[in-house]
């Protein structure tokens, strides 16, 4: 009888804080959905912005209900069942005690679903996001359309880019102790410390570094990939806003990784072509003294990039004496 | 009754005391013979010797021309001194004189106070020796992070300069982990690991001893960092920066093999111990939970650890004698480190999970007055986490332009291990349905334990997805989510097992004020410390920054607020040690908590051999309740301990 009884409250104590969970649980799904959601980092300034941020707001709905349930129930056992008596109480015995097998493998089953669900929900979001702005290193395998045709023809000094005309533009990031420089190969191979970006178009960020391991983390552009010595590393976005964003190194480079920042902006189309090639005539001559466009770059013996001072740095480093009128093949 | 083996250790009587039968030094006894002031002494001339050794052979090989910087010199000077240090501890005795064919011959066992500071044999004193060893490990990274906020509290006044916060970090980072590493392990596990078994001593007692005291030489060669002008990369290390870094480089990498062979050592010896030293009717299905998880830890760290210290002895090949492991531009790599690292990494991560998770699971059913729930569930999460941590090190180089196809497929892996992160959940909320809960010291810090790791583990789940990883990678998300995990996971988790075991060891009971005031600001503190910085990490701030964006300003003054607050909670703590210990020691009873775990079982202060006999056990340590359950262990001759009752659960054996 008393049994009986003892398994009848069971079931009610897991009843009820089974609808207190899933009420408690949509409640708060909701008003995450509708308050949080939109202003999830980074925002919606690009398509893997947007999508990731869309990614990061479906996990929050799973995580929400598990960690309210976990919770909840610390908190319901606490208020039910602890032991109001001084000194040791009684041992619990009886069906309270017992295992209980259904719940054990029901456990296993829901957490094994959810978390089989949760790595082909990223792994879609992975590829229909074209590598959701990750660097996907020197052989990218989920890439926009004509992305691998601009590549090659920036690598061959053949590319070129035009408003509305829905190509990829290529450009590539080189980070160094302790700044990002970039690098237009479609406007005649020109170098910046300003990233601009034209809005509406699929941008193919070749990161790369010329020391140490860095990261190229656009931050509202949702883009990071890690800047490798004599690696290219592939990120792909498209942007869908005007507007700035800031960059930061987001792998530990040294001294000044923490002043590691610069600024870009991402203009129209038309904005973006007059400052491109008013840069390019505008820096002309200067950027033939740069080693020719290459995904990667060599550290030479002469310490162009930062490599090894063979007389203790006593001449000062000079394009022109270093490289003549060509880069040596290395 | 049954009887699954045979004991090991009655076959060998002698064996089970090792020291007694060597005769003392030939040169004297006392403060003449061995200790830590001679292993200080020697430890300090095997520097000098070294550096000395390494300019002589070669002098004329500098790392950066000019520089006079002899990455060789440096070396052997932190290599002898680790040999100076160890020899003077007496670790070597035994070994030498086997290898020359001799006896050895050792000093006795020394009573009293003297043996803590000596190459002791007894793993409760070398348990008690960790004890001592992580708490200063960890009270000096918490100085380092209290710097480290210090620093972080306004985005443009420096308290100090880049390179000195580099430095900080890097220190702060590479001590935590290599302390988290051992910080269950070493002194709980070396500790309780035998008593819980029912065996009267360690398999290896001098292995166990030698990873005692290596570990404190590593410690000893990562501080040494410091005055070498510290080293810029973090406690990853990776490797471009690396091989650019200055002498301080050296002392990580070589600390970290230092330190990898005690933990080799360490787990070698646990491992071989939990397997062969059981005693009868200790059946894999009796052993307690604390020892599942310390034997799938024992696992990982003989198996993961010997990466580190591959990959810490190419560093170092690379910086002395000029090799191109990790130089890309001389055809190395420099993802050779990365993978290599976390290889070792990400078992490590568990290194500082598992035990954790055996000691809640080990407490909670003690204050709950029940059986744990789903025993076999959490000893298969265990070994599953322990397996699956081999399989998941790539996530942590997610954008590092790894092959690209590997992402998915370690996604899936990264997910699939909180499935049996999850039975450690489902075991302790089963435990918890209808039981009796007392809320004690120990009991409050298991539940935030739950509170805390289940905050680093769905955290975890934003981390391995890839997409969402893009936006979180390398921020102070990540460094958030590992200090839920690590710190609010096992600091906590250690926490727990002081508070509950510290009675047994020390004879003495915690002041109970005292404590919960430890655990309430530790507790509050922790979290109002880390929460922020899953904010911060969103709003963009990248980890081991000195300066940051003007707006987040007021959420990291707030975190670092807490923090020194957090920091302030342990100054409690060693208060309360302090004051239970010295200034107003109460006897604690054998039993205070009333568990049936053997370990309880003995008389307080513990006998040197453990167990006057090995003890037949006769069910696992968990049945609180049942009617006519068999009593836990068969003593000898002693009445049996009735396992239902709560009174009887204190008597030993000598009593």
């Amino acid at each position: 009888m008393a049994r009986a009884k003892l398994s009848d409250q069971g079931r009610n104590h897991l009843r009820r804080f089974f609808f207190g969970w899933i009420i408690v649980s949509v409640v708060l799904d909701v008003l995450f959905w509708i308050l949080v959601g939109p202003h999830i980092p980074p925002g919606r300034m690009t398509s893997t912005a947007k999508a990731d941020q869309f990614d990061f707001n479906i996990l929050a709905l799973i995580a929400l209900p598990v960690l309210i349930g976990v919770w909840g129930f610390l908190g319901y056992s606490l208020v039910h069942w602890r032991s109001t008596r001084e000194g040791v109480p009684d041992p619990v015995g009886g069906p309270s005690a017992a295992g209980n097998h259904r719940a054990e493998l029901s456990w296993i089953v829901i957490t094994s679903v959810t978390v089989l669900a949760l790595a082909v929900f990223g792994t879609i979001a992975l590829i229909v996001g074209q590598g959701s702005g990750g660097g996907e290193g020197p052989n990218p395998i989920w890439t926009p359309p004509g992305s691998a045709k601009a590549e090659t023809a920036a690598l061959e000094g053949k590319g070129t880019w035009l408003p509305n005309s829905n190509q990829v533009l290529p450009i590539q990031v080189i980070a160094q102790q302790w700044k990002f420089t970039y690098r237009y190969p479609t406007f005649g191979n020109f170098e910046t410390s300003q990233l601009v970006l034209p809005d509406n178009t699929n941008i193919a960020f070749n990161v790369t570094s010329l020391d140490v391991i860095h990261s190229f983390w656009a931050y509202q552009l949702e883009v990071k990939a890690d800047a490798n010595p004599l690696v290219n590393n592939v990120a792909y976005t498209k942007t869908e806003q005007l507007g700035q964003f800031v960059v930061r190194c987001s792998e530990l480079c040294g001294l000044w990784h923490g002043a590691m920042f610069n600024y870009g902006k991402v203009v129209s189309q038309a904005d973006f072509m007059a400052w491109a090639q008013a840069t390019e005539s505008k820096d002309a001559a200067n950027t033939k003294f740069l080693p020719p466009f290459a995904w990667t770059y060599v550290p030479d013996a002469n310490g162009a990039a930062g490599g090894y001072y063979p007389d203790g740095n006593l001449t000062p480093y000079s394009p022109v004496e270093t490289y003549g009128s060509k880069q040596p093949s290395s | 009754m049954t009887i699954s083996a045979e004991p090991p250790q009655e076959m060998d009587v002698s064996e089970a005391a090792p020291v007694s039968t060597y005769g003392p030094r030939s040169w004297g006894g006392g403060w003449l013979s061995q200790h830590l002031g001679t292993a200080i002494v020697l430890g300090f001339f095997g520097y000098i010797f070294g550096h000395w050794l390494g300019n002589y052979i070669a002098g004329g090989y500098v790392y950066v021309q000019g520089s006079g910087q002899n990455s060789t010199a440096d070396f052997l000077a932190l290599l002898f001194m680790v040999l100076g240090w160890l020899g003077g501890i007496g670790a070597l005795n035994y070994p030498l004189a086997k290898l020359i064919g001799r006896d050895a011959k050792e000093d006795p066992e020394y009573p009293g106070w003297s043996r803590y500071f000596r190459y002791t044999l007894d793993h409760k004193v070398v348990g008690v020796q960790y004890i001592v060893g992580v708490l200063l490990f960890f009270f000096t990274g918490g100085l380092l992070a209290m710097a480290i906020r210090t620093e972080l509290l306004n985005p443009t006044v420096h308290v100090f300069n880049a390179g000195t916060y580099i430095k900080i970090v890097s220190e702060h980072g590479t001590i935590m982990m290599m302390m988290a590493s051992s910080i269950v392990v070493g002194p709980l596990g070396n500790y309780f690991v035998p008593l819980m078994i029912g065996a009267r001593r360690m398999a290896y007692p001098r292995i166990e001893a030698f990873s005692f005291w290596i570990f404190t030489a590593g410690y000893f060669v990562i501080f040494s960092a410091l005055p070498f002008g510290g080293f810029p990369t973090g406690w990853t290390g990776y490797a471009p920066l690396q091989t650019q870094a200055g002498p301080g480089m050296i002392s990580y990498l070589f600390g970290f093999a230092v330190i990898s062979i005690g933990m080799m050592a360490a787990g070698f010896n646990i491992a071989v111990t939990i397997i062969n030293y059981r005693a009868p009717g200790m059946t894999w299905s009796r052993v307690p939970v604390f020892v599942w998880s310390i034997i799938a830890t024992a696992a990982l760290l003989t198996l993961a650890s010997p990466v580190l210290f591959a990959a810490g002895l190419f560093g170092i090949l690379d910086k002395t004698v000029l090799t191109a492991f990790y130089v890309t531009e001389h055809g190395g790599s420099s993802y050779l480190w990365e993978n290599l690292f976390w290889f070792f990494g990400h078992p490590e991560v568990y290194i500082m999970a598992l035990p954790g998770f055996g000691i809640v699971g080990e407490i909670i059913p003690v204050f709950c007055r029940k059986p744990l729930f789903a025993y076999r569930v959490a000893a298969a999460g265990m070994i599953g986490v322990a397996l699956l941590s081999f399989f998941v090190w790539q996530h942590h180089i997610f954008q590092s332009g790894i092959n690209p196809d590997m992402r998915p497929l370690f996604m899936l892996t990264t997910e699939l291990i909180s499935i049996p992160t999850g039975f450690i959940f489902l075991v302790g909320l089963g435990t918890l349905y209808k039981a009796k809960i007392r809320l004690e010291v120990p009991m409050l810090f298991c539940l935030a334990v739950y509170f805390n790791f289940l905050i680093g583990g769905v955290s975890g789940v934003f981390l391995s997805d890839v997409p969402v990883n893009v936006t979180v990678h390398g921020g102070f998300f990540v460094l958030s989510h590992f200090h839920y995990t690590i710190m609010g996971g096992i600091v906590f988790a250690f926490m727990a097992g002081l508070y509950f075991w510290l009675p047994k060891i020390t004879g003495r009971t915690l002041n109970k004020k005292l404590s919960l005031w430890h655990f309430w600001m530790m507790f509050i503190f922790f979290n109002l410390t880390f929460f922020p910085m899953f904010i911060i990490g969103l709003l963009g701030q990248p980890r081991r920054v000195f300066t940051y964006a003007k707006g987040l300003q007021g959420l990291n003054d707030f975190s670092s607020v807490s923090a020194f607050l957090l920091g302030a909670s342990f100054l409690i703590f060693v208060a309360n040690l302090v004051y239970s210990l010295y200034i107003n020691p109460q006897k604690a009873p054998a039993n205070p908590w009333d568990s049936l775990g053997l370990e309880w079982q003995t008389a307080t202060p513990i006998p040197v051999y453990n167990f006057e006999r090995i003890p037949v056990i006769m069910t696992d340590p968990y049945h609180y309740s049942e009617e006519g359950a068999p009593p836990l262990a068969d003593f000898g001759e002693e009445p049996l301990v009735p396992a239902s009752s709560s009174t009887g659960a204190g008597v030993a054996p000598e009593e």
